[in-house]
């Protein structure tokens, strides 16, 4: 418990499911993720099925506070990225972790 | 985009490989992902984001129809992060 797993976890994955090179798989998992990032940057939502929705969402512009001195600070409008996981995922991640 | 739509659009990209093997290779790196945070590990993709998995308390719960109190047992519940370099690049801050 408590590793953290990084692309190179994902390539390797990958480089073991698939008969290609590391590099290649290296190169597939990032044309993925940028796949991914690209539709979202472009206002998409992205579902994959029995894992989950990434979706963009709008905030609007509000006056924050500075939790440290108190002062106010405009925040401007922007975009943020939420990711809903699927019922599978929510299962299988609960049922894993349960002692 | 589906999951079908990202498999196509890697499959038009990579012509020397068969169709069934970019399926396995995008459906490897979801499953990987699920699997990590099933074990209660972190996937780091920087630039991209971060999922983890988050521990929710025991609490009472309320069954919203009836006003039932009910005891809802502590779980695990998947969480993403966006990544610094995708929320400037959703707000207009290409690099």
């Amino acid at each position: 418990m408590g590793k953290t797993l990084t692309r190179m976890d994902l390539s390797e994955a990958v480089f073991r499911e698939v008969g290609l090179s590391r590099n290649e798989s290296a190169e597939l998992v990032e044309s993925v993720l940028a796949h991914i990032s690209d539709a979202l940057v472009r206002g998409e939502q992205v579902k994959i099925s029995s894992f989950g929705t990434f979706s963009v969402r709008q905030k609007a512009a509000r006056v924050g506070r500075n939790p440290k001195t108190g002062e106010e600070v405009p925040i401007e409008p922007r975009r943020v990225l939420t990711f809903r996981p699927s019922h599978l995922m929510k299962d299988r991640v609960a049922a894993g972790n349960r002692r | 985009m589906i999951r079908s739509e990202l498999i196509q659009k890697i499959a038009d990209e990579n012509p020397h490989l068969y169709q069934r093997d970019v399926e396995r290779i995008v459906n490897t790196i979801f499953e990987e992902i699920t699997e990590a945070l099933a074990h209660g590990d972190r996937v780091e993709l920087r630039g991209f984001g971060a999922f983890s998995v988050k521990r929710r308390d025991a609490r009472i719960g309320r069954n919203p129809r009836t006003g039932e109190a009910v005891q809802v047992e502590e779980k695990h519940v998947p969480f993403f992060k966006c990544g610094k370099l995708l929320r400037e690049r959703l707000n207009g801050k290409e690099t």
